[in-house]
């Protein structure tokens, strides 16, 4: 489904400091699975996940999602590939603050063009679906580590991706609360979605709901791991 | 369609929830902007108003006026030119005018004294106009006293005040008989201050004006017109050295405006960034930082002029008063009727709101072709 061809990525290149984060990765993904890209921070794992959701433009090497190249795309088409296909979970929960839980987690859905009343209709569902409806009002920047998680989780899926990407999403979680997420994850998985993480933590890594676990180092794959 | 209009809804009420986040920032920055709207609204509204009532007024004002002179300066005109006058074809009438100005020691101030045909006006009684008897604290039935050119003096009953309506040019007229007006400033009956003359046909107006300087060589002509191109320029000027003294306020602004419109905090570039990252365009960011700028400048606009509005017309212009009314000690108390001017309005609109919105979208633009994945890293 995702087809990594030799992709390389180099940061401020011809400059002093350039610096080469992913070198020649081929990789492919397959649907419906939870894969793991696994590996110490500044392996490259961050990086290789925001050229696979269409975020940056790999230097070299080709992306192939859904037998369509999209590393030609033009900026417009990547955008649409990225609101419709892929859901994000950041590593710093990026919510807007100074809004409400719930806006944030409608925030996705505004340029489709949606009335409003059935995007907020959704967001509400999902909220008593990850069970912060009580949350949903809360200003996002009074939301604890584990409610934010889950905001962004509901913001993630407002659109109905298919493919859901995890930056080091227990980074700022507990024991507790990370296996919590886990179970969502699971969920997720059940309903078909397509995972893909990146982190370092034994409790993702090594939980029963991950398919597959991919080394990463020095931005290169040290072996694939079933 | 739908979805369009939908797309622009979503993002609208987006913008609105933002533009409430930084509810300070932005209602110092509505506050500023509202006042340098207010300010230079206001000059605009007042100056218009004030040129457009002064020309209805003089609409009313005689064709030509006939002065004589001597030595270049205005001089009484013999009322035997008169007859002169209506021999030149075109001409329909020509009457004598009486009028001067009359220095009042008691409060310092010059009035307007003239003599006009109104039954109310018989030898001993005047109407005043409305700065004279707020000056004097008279009302209609006191009396005011006159010390004539030869130092007697002599008093005159007040039978009405005017209403203001017209209060710019009659807050210090005195309306007075032709009779005291002589026993006053010993003008005597064969001459007048000047001769009002109306034609048939004005667009003839400056040829009987040549006819009339040719006739009588000792005259300057005075047309309707030029009247207007005075007063004009009068109020222009005026309206002018507000706008000089408020230029240093609006450049302040624009600066201000400036460095809040076209730089990003770190938040926002922040947030730009998240927005860009879960699947909004460019141009969705761009349109949400259009819709921004427009509330903004728009509702500091509209308020600013509302505001102008009432403090022109409704409070008759009370900060600048002195600046730009009357000249003399008589600043005339009155309410202007409003008259707006759609096109000034329009070039303040385009001075104001236009450059605000542009420059809220160049900055946003330029954080918003960043790659998303910054808010990865």
């Amino acid at each position: 489904m995702i087809e990594l061809k030799d992709i390389r990525k180099v940061f401020n290149s011809g400059k002093p400091n350039e610096f080469a984060a992913v070198q020649g990765i081929s990789l492919s993904i397959e649907a419906g699975k939870a894969t793991v890209l696994k590996g110490p921070s500044g392996s490259g794992k961050t990086t290789l996940l925001s050229l696979i959701g269409c975020m940056a433009r790999p230097t070299s090497g080709r992306i192939v999602l859904f037998d369509r190249e999209i590393t030609s795309l033009p900026e417009r088409f990547l955008t649409e590939i990225r609101r419709k296909t892929f859901g994000f979970i950041f590593q710093q929960f990026n919510l807007i603050r100074g809004i409400t839980a719930l806006e944030n987690a409608m925030l996705p859905a505004y340029p489709l063009g949606e009335k409003f009343s059935s995007i907020k209709k959704r967001g509400l569902h999902l909220f008593e679906l990850f069970n912060i409806s009580q949350k949903a009002h809360s200003k996002a920047e009074w939301l604890s580590g584990g409610e934010a998680q889950r905001v962004t989780i509901v913001r993630a899926l407002m659109n109905n991706p298919s493919i859901i990407i995890a930056d080091e999403p227990t980074a700022h979680l507990d024991t507790k609360l990370s296996l919590e997420f886990m179970d969502i994850l699971e969920k997720l998985k059940e309903d078909g979605k397509t995972l893909l993480l990146a982190s370092h933590d034994p409790l993702v890594y090594e939980s029963k709901v991950v398919d597959r676990v991919v080394n990463v180092r020095d931005g290169r794959i040290e072996g694939a791991e079933e | 369609m739908t979805k369009w209009i939908e797309r622009h809804r979503n993002i609208l009420d987006f913008t609105l929830a933002s533009l409430l986040r930084r509810k300070r920032k932005n209602a110092a920055l509505v506050s500023v902007y509202t006042l340098i709207v207010f300010l230079l609204a206001s000059v605009l509204l007042f100056t218009y108003a004030l040129r457009e009532e002064a020309s209805i007024l003089l609409q009313q004002a005689p064709e030509m006026i006939v002065q004589k002179l001597v030595a270049g300066r205005q001089e009484p005109i013999p009322v035997a030119y008169i007859e002169q006058i209506k021999a030149v074809r075109g001409v329909s009438s020509v009457k004598p005018r009486l009028w001067g100005y009359y220095y009042d020691p008691i409060v310092g101030a010059n009035y307007t004294l003239l003599v006009a045909e109104d039954p109310l006006i018989n030898p001993g009684s005047i109407v005043v106009g409305e700065g004279v008897s707020r000056l004097r604290f008279v009302s209609p039935s006191d009396s005011l006293e006159f010390r004539t050119f030869q130092g007697a003096t002599i008093e005159l009953e007040i039978k009405k005040v005017f209403s203001s309506e017209f209060g710019v040019v009659s807050s210090d007229l005195i309306l007075i008989s032709a009779d005291d007006f002589r026993r006053v400033f010993g003008t005597s009956e064969e001459y007048a201050t000047d001769l009002a003359v109306n034609v048939r046909n004005p667009k003839e107006l400056p040829t009987i004006a040549l006819k009339v300087a040719e006739l009588l060589p000792d005259t300057r002509q005075i047309l309707r017109e030029e009247l207007l191109r005075t007063y004009d320029a009068i109020f222009n000027w005026r309206g002018g050295i507000l706008l000089a003294i408020l230029f240093g306020g609006v450049l302040a602004f624009i600066i201000f405006a400036w460095d809040k419109a076209s730089g990003l905090s770190v938040e926002e570039k922040k947030e730009i960034g998240i927005l860009k990252a879960i699947g909004w365009e460019t141009s969705d960011i761009i349109r949400m930082k259009f819709w921004e700028g427009l509330v903004v400048s728009l509702s500091s606009f509209l308020m600013g002029l509302v505001l102008a509005y009432v403090h022109v017309f409704f409070t008759s212009f009370m900060l600048f008063e002195p600046v730009l009314k009357g000249w003399a000690v008589l600043y005339p108390e009155f309410k202007i009727t409003p008259f707006i001017d759609g096109a000034q309005v329009a070039s303040l609109f385009f001075l104001t709101v236009v450059p605000y919105a542009v420059a809220t979208i160049i900055p946003s633009w330029r954080a918003a072709v960043v790659d998303p994945d910054s808010v990865m890293r």
